[in-house]
């Protein structure tokens, strides 16, 4: 048994590296396979972080009667955090939002000195809400107009960007939807040409196939150094395709950068480099032993 | 040994391989089965071998009964036969070497025993010195010797070869056929399918004669007539 399984391993390293071409060639185009499979995945990961950052700019504002004490506020506040929906909520004072506004005009003189010449801050305390998703905001401001807290409550932001916020969770959703689709249709793809490849290469050594069986070889002994080249393929070509994914990816991050704020995919690709050699073994082992092996299958017979 | 009984091949109405084929072969014994092309020496190889079915018969090998086994008890009957092919069929990404020792590993022989026999053998064949040549690197004559080496040295009981000198000129084939003599003396069974006049003539061995499927002589110590 030992015996037979150690001649399988080294009939399938002697045959991958005399076979130089096909081996080669099988190698390429799973390395070019992989690539757009790690492609895929930075699709997906640019793509949650896109839609994570537009995500994170809606939000709907609460401002408060001038008259509405700071206890009150924070009463409210606390009862809005303990809502199952919310995320987070960040309390503005008056004279915090004065700052701000201050801060951002200070460049434009005739605005800060018309806040200068005003006796009372005219601007209002409020709560800037964050929902876990954009779907949920209508159920947090439906919750916001409780007779208890309306007496208190000047004006809500959500009824004035609901149209916005409808039409960007839509977005959202088909962004999702549409990578999805995507990543299953390149993934079928990438995988069938790599099936072919396979095939074509255990097709030209159909007569050989042949030949062993005729010499008594069982199936086994036939099949078993076809699904170590595809092992050794698969390795070498895991390992390839990170190698080049590698500057690529250095290369493009900066652009990502500008494109979605706060995303670095070169650092995704260094932190998760493990798991993507992994993923990327595990995928070029699985296609390249399951090709053979339905490959081979054709010629075991009789 | 061998058994053929009411053996037919039928492909379609129009191509009937082989018909009523009847023959036994003793252990030890040398026979020729020869013909013209078509006359259907090689359908009767591809029926002992496994490798077709006859359509009706029965042909027994040893203790098989071969019309009958499976596709997966194949490999191990074959182990029992040596074959040499008339195109030689040698793997071409294995050496003279790795040839004759796959017919050894297939059987799981161990690696020791495998150093051992297989260049004894090549160097029975006169390929000692070979041993390292890819089949593209060696001559016909060549060829057919490293598949003679690599059909015995599992010593089989039995040798098929089908045309085993089709491809060769006079000189080789007569090299080929006097291998297959000093095997056939040292006590294996040889079955050699050829159309060759020359080759029979010198044999002097049993002679089965084919004729569009059908046996029309079967004489000790033969010759090749045409009929």
């Amino acid at each position: 048994m030992f015996t037979v399984f150690s001649r399988i391993i080294n009939y399938g390293f002697v045959n991958f590296w005399r076979n130089g071409w096909p081996s080669a060639a099988t190698v390429a185009i799973m390395t070019v396979a992989l690539l757009v499979f790690i492609g895929l995945i930075f699709f997906n990961v640019i793509m949650t972080q896109a839609v994570a950052s537009i995500q994170d700019k809606i939000d709907i504002s609460v401002y408060f009667k001038t008259n509405t004490p700071e206890d009150e506020i924070l009463n409210i506040k606390q009862s809005i955090e303990s809502l199952s929906e919310v995320k987070s909520v960040e309390y503005v004072s008056s004279d915090r939002a004065l700052q701000i506004f201050k801060e951002a005009h200070k460049d434009d003189p005739t605005i800060s000195q018309a806040v200068n010449e005003l006796q009372t801050n005219p601007l209002l305390a409020s709560l800037n809400i964050k929902a876990k998703r954009p779907d949920q905001y209508a159920s947090i401001a439906q919750y916001l107009q409780a007779p208890n807290l309306t007496q208190y409550i000047e004006s809500l932001s959500y009824a004035k960007n609901q149209v916005v916020i409808d039409r960007l969770t839509n977005i959202i959703e088909n962004v999702n939807r549409g990578g999805l689709v995507l990543t299953i249709v390149m993934a079928l793809i990438a995988g069938l040409v790599v099936f072919n490849t396979i095939r074509l290469a255990i097709y030209s050594n159909r007569d050989e196939i042949g030949i062993m069986r005729a010499v008594g070889a069982s199936n086994a002994l036939v099949r078993g150094p076809y699904m170590v080249e595809g092992v050794i393929a698969g390795v070498l070509s895991g390992i390839l395709a990170l190698i080049i994914a590698g500057p690529t990816v250095y290369t493009v991050s900066p652009y990502f950068s500008n494109f979605v704020p706060g995303l670095n995919i070169f650092r995704y690709f260094t932190g998760h480099l493990m798991t993507l050699l992994g993923y990327q073994i595990l995928f070029g082992i699985g296609i390249g032993v399951f090709s053979s092996f339905v490959a081979v299958r054709r010629y075991l017979r009789n | 040994m061998i058994a053929f009984q009411s053996v037919y091949k039928i492909y379609n109405s129009h191509s009937t391989a082989l018909e009523d084929i009847n023959f036994k072969v003793a252990p030890g014994e040398f026979l020729s089965l020869v013909g013209r092309s078509g006359a259907g020496k090689s359908t009767i190889i591809k029926l002992l071998i496994g490798e077709e079915r006859p359509t009706r018969g029965r042909i027994f090998f040893g203790q098989y009964e071969v019309n009958k086994l499976r596709d997966s008890e194949l490999p191990a009957f074959r182990r029992h036969i040596g074959i040499v092919f008339q195109d030689f069929r040698l793997l071409v990404a294995k050496n003279a070497y790795e040839n004759v020792a796959f017919a050894l590993e297939v059987g799981g022989r161990p690696s020791r025993e495998i150093k051992e026999l297989v260049p004894q053998v090549l160097d029975m064949v006169g390929l000692g010195d070979k041993m390292k040549n890819f089949p593209h690197e060696l001559s016909g004559g060549e060829k057919q010797r490293v598949a003679i080496a690599r059909a015995m040295v599992h010593r089989p009981e039995v040798i098929i070869a089908d045309e085993p000198t089709g491809n060769l000129d006079p000189f080789h084939a007569s090299e080929i056929v006097d291998l297959l003599k000093r095997i056939n003396q040292l006590g294996t069974t040889v079955l050699l399918a050829t159309h060759d006049k020359d080759i029979i003539n010198t044999i002097g061995k049993r002679v089965v004669t084919l004729d569009r499927g059908r046996i029309v002589r079967d004489e000790e110590n033969g010759k090749y007539i045409l009929v």
